[in-house]
């Protein structure tokens, strides 16, 4: 029993990290029918950034640990910030040069991370209580987990109230849905764009920060791994649906705890299988709208 | 081979849109090849011509929506090169054929991204002519029936100060009830804005246009009076295909 609920837990804090990676992978898909292979880099960057922030003010320090979130965020939103403006926007309705663009960012920006921070992982660590565990029903859960869920569902919860109570909010749920109508009334959609590359990029910076903590290294191709899975949670979840991305987060991440511990080692696996199964009766996704 | 007959038409007072040589093109394919259109500063211009012509494609050229070249001008103003969104901020409002209104956002929602900056929000105007709109304020767009999803996309339009209102076919699909509820919100609409209306429904043409414009292959064929072109049994079978001789509803049938 002990190891079901181990498993759930770290499944959850798994699960948490691809939603922070995956939420703005779909909301970008979803506004501007961008596949985003750059997404990745915003999370290496943030996971970089924020460990070189936090050794400076003390790696085990509370401080250091909060400082190298906010860090982390930010410098993903600037990173993906730019990176719209100055490159995607260029190239706007142009899809496939867009995914080129974007790959080709990907592939430079590993490239830079390697030469200023290494090939290797690096191993870091943060305060003292983070690799601690608490004890659960018998389960002894890594205390780092508890932090990467909540800092999730506190993401899921501002995104969801931007998009629900703002006026920009209500421009990107009109967007997704009919973007050429949005523009037809008056609204330069663009500015739309921004944000949610600004906002997907925050989400990716802060999980980049949490992912380095709870697989215990930064590395430069720390981001783009977790892409791979995040691109499979967007699509089971449904481009451009948020609480789509959140289900299939942990859907993901469950499935693919449980069967690497159960069903020897198979988690890789079985999510490619659920992905195919979902594509194969459902291929909108869990809660994705019908392409129109 | 453009006709023209001045009967009945109002095409003296000055033209608030004026569409010269617009051709356009959706993904490389050429819809429009050749219309010009002028839209006077009052009541109804209609749009017609057979399925397939390029009505929709005009609009859509006007709005920006898709590739286009020629030239059109609002209230003096040259729009060449304007994106969609500046297009509409010179005073377009723009009910798009099918309605297309954002069925995830509730029907506030709806009318507020609608709102545009500098210049007054008619919403005593929008809920006199649609008072349903008042009831169902937080109801999903989406769960709304066809008629009431098209007073949703006619309000949007409505909403704002707009100097011309291009209007995508609101009766279609429509049941005649509320095509005639529909009819009435156009007359009325058209009383405080000129309205550049495409429409099959040939009744609802007589009822609330004066002026009318023929399209065929993407050219205009026709520009005149509304009336006279109804009355005018050899072009309307010529043009659209129905025989408008008799008082029978001549309404094509649109699936």
């Amino acid at each position: 029993m002990s190891t079901v609920i181990l498993l759930f837990a770290t499944g959850l804090g798994l699960g948490a990290i691809y939603f922070l990676v995956a939420s703005g992978l779909s909301l970008i898909y979803g506004l501007m029918g961008v596949l985003n292979f750059a997404h990745g880099v915003f999370l290496s960057l943030g996971a970089f950034l924020g460990w070189e922030v936090a050794q400076m003010i003390g790696s085990n320090t509370w401080a250091g640990f909060a400082t190298s979130l906010v860090v982390g965020a930010l410098a993903g939103a600037v990173f993906a910030a730019v990176t719209e403006r100055f490159i995607v926007q260029r190239l706007y309705n142009r899809h496939i040069e867009q995914v080129l663009v974007t790959v080709g960012l990907a592939l430079a920006a590993v490239a830079l991370f390697d030469g200023i921070w290494g090939t290797d992982p690096e191993f870091i660590r943060g305060p003292q209580w983070l690799a601690q565990t608490t004890n659960i029903a018998g389960a002894s859960i890594p205390n780092d987990v508890f932090v990467t869920i909540s800092a999730a569902l506190a993401v899921l919860l501002s995104i969801v109230l931007f998009l629900k109570k703002t006026r920009f909010g209500m421009v990107i749920r009109a967007g997704v849905e009919n973007r050429s109508m949005v523009m037809a009334l008056g609204i330069d959609v663009r500015t739309a764009f921004t944000l949610v590359f600004t906002i997907g990029g925050a989400a990716a910076g802060l999980g980049g920060v949490l992912a380095s903590h709870y697989f215990g290294y930064v590395s430069p191709l720390l981001g783009q791994t977790l892409l791979l899975y995040a691109f499979i949670v967007t699509v089971i979840g449904g481009l451009g649906s948020l609480l789509g991305a959140a289900i299939a987060s942990v859907l993901v991440a469950l499935m693919q705890q449980f069967a690497n511990f159960y069903l020897d080692g198979t988690g890789d696996f079985a999510v490619v299988v659920l992905l195919a199964l979902v594509l194969l009766t459902k291929p909108s996704g869990l809660l994705g709208r019908r392409q129109v | 081979m453009t006709t023209h007959d001045d009967q009945g038409s109002t095409a003296h007072s000055p033209a608030i849109l004026t569409v010269a040589g617009l051709s356009a093109h959706i993904n490389g394919q050429q819809v429009v090849e050749q219309v010009d259109l002028e839209v006077p500063a009052t009541g109804v211009t209609a749009l017609l011509g057979r399925n397939g012509v390029g009505k929709t494609s005009t609009i859509k050229a006007i709005m920006g929506l898709i590739e286009r070249s020629g030239t059109v001008t609002l209230a003096g103003q040259e729009t060449e090169g304007l994106p969609t969104y500046k297009v509409a901020r010179l005073g377009v409002g723009y009910v798009p054929e099918d309605r297309e209104v954002f069925a995830g956002l509730t029907v506030a929602e709806n009318l507020k991204i609608a709102e545009r900056a500098g210049g007054g929000h008619h919403y005593d105007l929008v809920y006199d002519l649609f008072p349903e709109l008042y009831e169902r304020a937080d109801q999903a767009a989406g769960t709304l029936s066809g008629g009431q999803q098209q007073m949703v996309a006619l309000a949007r339009a409505l909403l704002n100060d707009n100097k011309v209102l291009l209007v995508d076919e609101p009766t279609k699909g429509l049941a005649p009830r509320l095509v005639s509820d529909v009819t009435a919100a156009l007359a009325k609409a058209a009383e405080l804005v000129p309205v550049l209306l495409v429409e099959q429904n040939l009744t609802v043409v007589r009822d609330v246009a004066q002026g009318a414009v023929v399209l065929s292959g993407g050219r205009t064929v026709h520009t005149g009076g509304a009336l006279a072109l109804l009355r005018d049994p050899e072009t309307t079978q010529r043009y659209l295909g129905v025989s408008t001789g008799g008082a029978a509803n001549p309404k094509e049938a649109d699936a």
